[in-house]
């Protein structure tokens, strides 16, 4: 199967997502698709597999026009995609899940889908309980299982969309070993979406780069990284020195702490943060680093265990509670868990202030939200609603609304979806805390940033924390093992 | 382009048009005169000066309730529960105007403070249900609701029954003194009317200029998001809740002590809910409430006067302004239906 | 109370369940596919009132039934066209559509209150009816109650073994997915609120035509509220609901029967049974001391205890999808 797309345009009003590329795939060949974020990767992957029409441009298969109404209707001429987050049903049977969409019979036969699937997972080398629900599965184990779905249906291409985010270190090897099984005994084509260079160094016999909606250049890997680097990126960023900071008094202390919820449950959690700290938590989703997070920030009410924060014993403390004592908590979700919809900056900027009188004034609210976005670096006024921000804008608000002085920040995926220059400066403001004694304790699925940033990491897996590295003493291998459960 | 904005400047007159045209062919289709019938009810609402006081009369607990609903909407809350609190302040004024002796602005006093406290009260409860028990507040106040005219069922017909007999209508008439007085021979009372500004202007205030009513809109959008900046969510729902309930429940205190003098067995008459109906209307904004409340209260009037003219059914009113309200919420938002002046992509930011 | 009146009471409550249970099933169907219809309140008094009165004018029940069914399917198509195509709130729009189906059934029906008219025949199943005490409780009824048994397993067919069924299921709680797959949406929540809607005012016709003959103001008011209720402690499974249904109608059943026990009780304490019981099932199946409880209780009984009392509802419920 020849598969070539010519010209593809797709705004968002003004955003030029993809501005005319044009890209060939090959059959039997595995390709990498680089970019920055916001390169425009994901939203091309998605008009080749039907999940959006282009606004201009075709896609050809063996030399004949396409156009796709759904992804259902790309797998019929042989187009899979599966998603960084997999579009399964989470509440499905595994059998119920693999069914929908299959075929056209009007009764479900659960058996013969149960047969059928435990024959291809044998095939490809997975392994699944064929008996839980998709809820009950690990994130690996969901993208194993809509990988069989996309081949039992036809798939002769196969785009994955950063397959690698989130899953532990032996089910990426099981991964990467079956997509070059595909490659080369089926002879199927493999697009690889990812930022991480080397997994296309290690995968991929070719790599195409885009950058701004645009398609730059391409190369055969393996090759150096710096040649993909370059095209990538306008200039290569230079990753910043941190200067030694000397630590202070222990602000964060878990001791034997437990918390679980019905579906997972951590134990004997034992760390301190100390003033001026920076403390990393990696780990897969839903390894448990998220849940003590939330135990810290009173979220969540531990099982056992001591919590001290600033010399207090908090067990019971709301987070309300914590937050008047110098804690701030920043959540992934943006306008699910920190923005609000159509309210303005400045009306962010006042709800967040620590002190506030009966009635409001606006007008100092308005200068102080001013100050706010000059040093955030955010691009709107005052009185622009959260959600008419872009993305990183809203990663630049969350940040701007933390107070000062503040004892201890817990944050999740603090940078996710900024590009490299937005997180440097993100970090450099949450490094000059330091000078107030602020402690400061994050998780990122970035293992990258996880090393970089942290002065000290512990690695979530199944509900268990590891020993504590020392982050200039670590690397991706080792914490690569312990992920995957290692010690 | 000129058709377009022929289109957006007619726009709000559609709602209007339309419920008088569904209401004309049920008037038709009864073989009655449309022309006649709205006659009739303009006449029913606005014929002499009596008849404008019944309107202004009825506006005043159908305002207050609204005037609350602000609050609870604002909050994000679907306050339902609102009739049942109008019946509860009903019930407790009327509780210290059969048990309590005292000269009159004693006996007031107490009465609208008993009614408020039993409003919010409701209100409270149908909060707590919320938050506490993770019931929707539209079940709870359901529920409330229904609870709360059974109480006055069992009240009329039980302790506190005329004691010639039980009717099944309503207590005897309350004393003179635990009345408000009333303009005339009107059922208008214009203590009541101060009650309703002083109330508006209170929530407008909360609404627009405080810390409070920020964090209400705050929780009214995201209720996470709004809690993990420091805005406690189930604090705030409950007082909101309680604040409705309050003003609903001088809203009844008004319906037993001016408009009627006693309480009767559909003391509220639906009152909340048509409240609930005025704020949808005016799609949540302030200034409008008072006047789609003044309109719904002559519409209601003047079917009440149809109903006795014609034998039609008074539940005409209830038809014509729920069908407006419906109409103004299908095709209210230009933006969302695609006949607005959409901005071009390259006219945004 | 010997055993032949408690099969009577029994038998009763089949009876007081009917219409409770064809409303359950319709509305489960409708928010399995992601739709809340909150109109349903109105809905089962226009199509109660428009059942009877078509029944009576055409001297047909089928008519009536076609009728109310019709009215019902109208409601649904309001709501989910509001919510679908003009992306206005479910609630709001089912709520102003539960006000005004109660003001046009009492305008509309102003006539023929309290008017005698047609009624569902009875018919005991034959050999059925003879076992004995389930026979005179079950299969001792009419058409319309076994109507209601057959629709529950249907429904519980429909979404559990059917492939349309995966599609509406999948509708309800992954759209985007459910898209990915080749499902149109939208359609199938447009279909599946019809559908629903029309079960519901076939059940406002089962009322006015079996349960309370004849057409009043006001005739089933309350019930599609109850309904709702319901279909939230059933889990959004038929056959709890169903189970739901049934102790809703053993507390009227119940009701009449404590009457006559203790005539010393005002009526009125009966009236608010119901609604007490929609409070309770709703904190049990949603309140924190519900958690409480199970938390106490051994390890091992834990999961199932929570898989009984704690219910999910559809992820995507009440949410939009797509451009359009």
């Amino acid at each position: 199967m020849h598969i070539e797309l010519r010209q593809i345009r797709k705004y968002f009003g003004p955003v030029k997502a993809n501005d005319g590329i044009s890209l060939t795939f090959e059959s039997g060949r595995i390709y990498g698709l680089l970019g920055e974020n916001g390169a425009g990767k994901s939203t091309l992957m998605k008009i080749l597999s039907g999940y959006q029409p282009p606004d201009d441009g075709e896609i050809l298969i063996d030399g004949q026009p396409q156009r796709f109404a759904s992804p259902a209707e790309a797998l019929g001429s042989g187009i899979g995609m599966l998603y960084q987050d997999p579009l399964d049903f989470p509440p499905f049977r595994i059998g119920e899940n693999y069914l929908l969409g299959r075929n056209k019979r009007l009764f479900l036969n659960l058996k013969a889908a149960h047969r059928e699937l435990s024959e291809l997972s044998r095939r490809y080398g997975f392994s699944l309980d064929l008996q839980s629900n998709i809820d009950n599965l690990s994130l690996g184990e969901r993208q194993q299982l809509e990988l069989v779905r996309l081949l039992v249906g036809g798939a002769q291409l196969l785009i994955l969309d950063e397959p690698t985010t989130g899953i532990s270190a032996e089910q990426k090897d099981v991964l990467f070993e079956s997509i070059l099984r595909l490659a080369r005994e089926e002879g199927k084509t493999v697009i690889l979406v990812s930022h991480k260079l080397d997994e296309v160094q290690e995968l991929c016999g070719h790599a195409y780069v885009l950058q701004r909606g645009v398609f730059v250049g391409e190369a055969s890997v393996p090759c150096l990284n710096e040649t993909l680097v370059e095209m990538m990126f306008d200039q290569v960023p230079d990753r910043r020195e941190r200067s030694p900071y000397a630590l202070g008094e222990p602000v964060l202390e878990l001791k034997d702490l437990t918390v679980s919820t019905y579906r997972l449950s951590v134990e004997n959690v034992n760390l301190q943060v100390c003033a001026g700290e920076v403390f990393g938590l990696a780990g897969l989703e839903g390894s448990g680093q998220r849940l003590v997070l939330q135990a810290c920030a009173g979220l969540l009410k531990p099982e056992q265990g001591k919590i001290s924060f600033d010399g207090h014993d908090v067990r019971g403390w709301g987070y309300h509670r914590l937050q008047r004592a110098g804690m701030a908590y920043v959540a992934a979700g943006r306008l699910e868990e920190g923005l609000v919809a159509g309210l303005t900056l400045s009306e962010h900027v006042i709800l967040a202030q620590p002190e506030h009188s009966f009635l409001v004034d606006w007008t100092s609210a308005r200068k102080k939200t001013e100050a706010r976005i000059e040093k955030y670096r955010i691009v709107g006024i005052p009185d622009t609603t959260a959600d008419a921000l872009s993305g990183g804008n809203q990663q630049r608000l969350l940040f701007a609304l933390l107070n000062d002085p503040l004892k201890l920040i817990l944050l999740e995926h603090p940078t996710r979806g900024l590009d490299i220059r937005s997180s440097d400066w993100i970090w450099e403001l949450l490094y000059r805390r330091r000078a107030d004694g602020t402690a400061i304790l994050f998780m990122s699925a970035d293992l990258d940033e996880v090393i970089e940033r942290s002065d000290r990491i512990a690695v979530f897996s199944g509900g268990k924390m590891s020993r504590i590295v020392d982050a200039r003493q670590t690397s991706v291998d080792e914490l690569g093992h312990l992920i995957g459960g290692q010690v | 382009m000129n058709v377009r904005r022929g289109i957006v400047i007619a726009w709000p007159v559609l709602p209007i048009v339309g419920a008088l045209a569904f209401t004309s062919i049920l008037l038709m289709s009864f073989g009655s005169s449309p022309i006649e019938s709205f006659q009739a009810m303009y006449q029913g609402a606005f014929g002499d000066r009596s008849k404008t006081l019944s309107v202004l009369a009825f506006w005043i607990p159908l305002m207050l309730s609204s005037t609350g609903l602000l609050v609870t909407f604002t909050a994000g809350l679907w306050n339902i529960g609102v009739e049942g609190q109008i019946v509860m302040g009903a019930i407790a004024a009327s509780w210290i105007a059969l048990r309590v002796n005292a000269p009159a602005p004693v006996m007031i006093a107490l009465e609208v403070m008993m009614a408020m406290a039993a409003g919010a009260l409701w209100g409270g409860l149908s909060a707590i249900l919320k938050t506490r028990g993770r019931v929707h507040e539209i079940f709870s106040g359901l529920a409330l609701n229904n609870l709360a005219i059974i109480l006055t069922n069992y009240l009329i017909s039980g302790p506190w029954q005329p004691p010639e007999g039980g009717t099944f209508r309503g207590t005897q008439p309350f004393q003179a003194a635990a009345l408000l007085p009333r303009l005339g021979e009107s059922r208008f009372s214009p203590l009541s009317l101060v009650f309703t500004i002083v109330a508006f202007a209170l929530v407008v205030i909360a609404l627009r200029g405080t810390f409070w009513g920020l964090k209400l809109k705050a929780l009214g959008k995201n209720l996470r998001s709004a809690f993990l900046l420091g805005v406690s969510s189930e604090r705030e729902a409950i007082l909101a809740m309680l604040f409705c309930g309050a003003l609903a429940g001088l809203g009844g205190a008004v319906r037993v002590l001016s408009w009627f003098d006693s309480l009767r067995q559909s003391i509220s008459g639906g009152i909340g809910f048509l409240a609930l109906l005025v704020v949808m209307l005016a799609s949540f904004r302030i200034f409008w409430v008072p006047l789609v409340a003044f309109f719904f209260s002559a519409v209601l009037n003047g079917s009440i006067t149809l109903q006795l003219r014609t034998q039609l059914h008074s539940s005409l009113g209830g038809i014509l302004t729920g069908v407006m309200v419906l109409f103004v919420l299908l095709f209210g938002d230009l933006q969302k239906i695609g006949l607005g002046l959409r901005k071009k992509p390259h006219e945004q930011q | 109370m010997n055993n032949s009146e408690i099969v009577l009471v029994l038998a009763s409550i089949v009876l007081q369940a009917t219409p409770l249970i064809i409303a359950v099933c319709g509305e489960t169907i409708t928010e399995r596919a992601g739709v809340i219809n909150l109109s349903l309140d109105g809905t089962m008094l226009m199509a109660a009132m428009t059942g009877f009165v078509v029944g009576l004018k055409t001297d047909s029940l089928w008519f009536g039934f076609l009728a109310a069914a019709a009215v019902g399917g109208l409601f649904a198509l309001i709501v989910a066209f509001g919510s679908i195509r003009l992306r206005q709130s479910q609630v709001a729009i089912g709520f102003v559509l539960t006000l005004l189906g109660d003001d046009l059934s009492a305008f509309l029906g102003q006539n023929y209150t309290r008017v005698p008219g047609p009624t569902i025949k009875h018919f005991a199943i034959p050999v059925l009816k003879d076992i004995p005490i389930l026979g005179p409780i079950f299969f001792n009824h009419d058409p319309a109650v076994y109507f209601a048994f057959v629709l529950i397993g249907l429904t519980w067919l429909l979404l559990y073994r059917t492939q349309p069924g995966l599609h509406l299921r999948g509708a309800g709680e992954r759209p985007e997915a459910a898209f990915a797959r080749g499902v149109n949406v939208n359609r199938i929540r447009y279909l599946y609120s019809i559908v629903g809607g029309m079960l519901v005012g076939i059940a406002g016709a089962v009322y006015s035509f079996d349960i309370k003959i004849g057409w009043s103001e006001g005739h089933t008011r309350g019930l599609g509220w109850i309904a709702l209720a319901i279909v939230i402690f059933g889990g959004w499974s038929p056959i709890r609901g169903a189970l739901g249904a049934l102790m809703f109608g053993a507390t009227k059943a119940l009701a009449t029967y404590l009457q006559k026990a203790f005539p010393g009780v005002s009526v009125v304490a009966f009236n608010s049974i119901p609604w007490l019981l929609m409070i309770a099932v709703l904190l049990l199946v949603g309140g924190e001391a519900t958690e409480r409880v199970i938390v106490i209780m051994p390890k091992p009984v834990q999961r199932p205890l929570r898989r009984i009392l704690r219910v999910a509802p559809p992820m995507a419920l009440g949410t939009t999808f797509g451009d359009q």
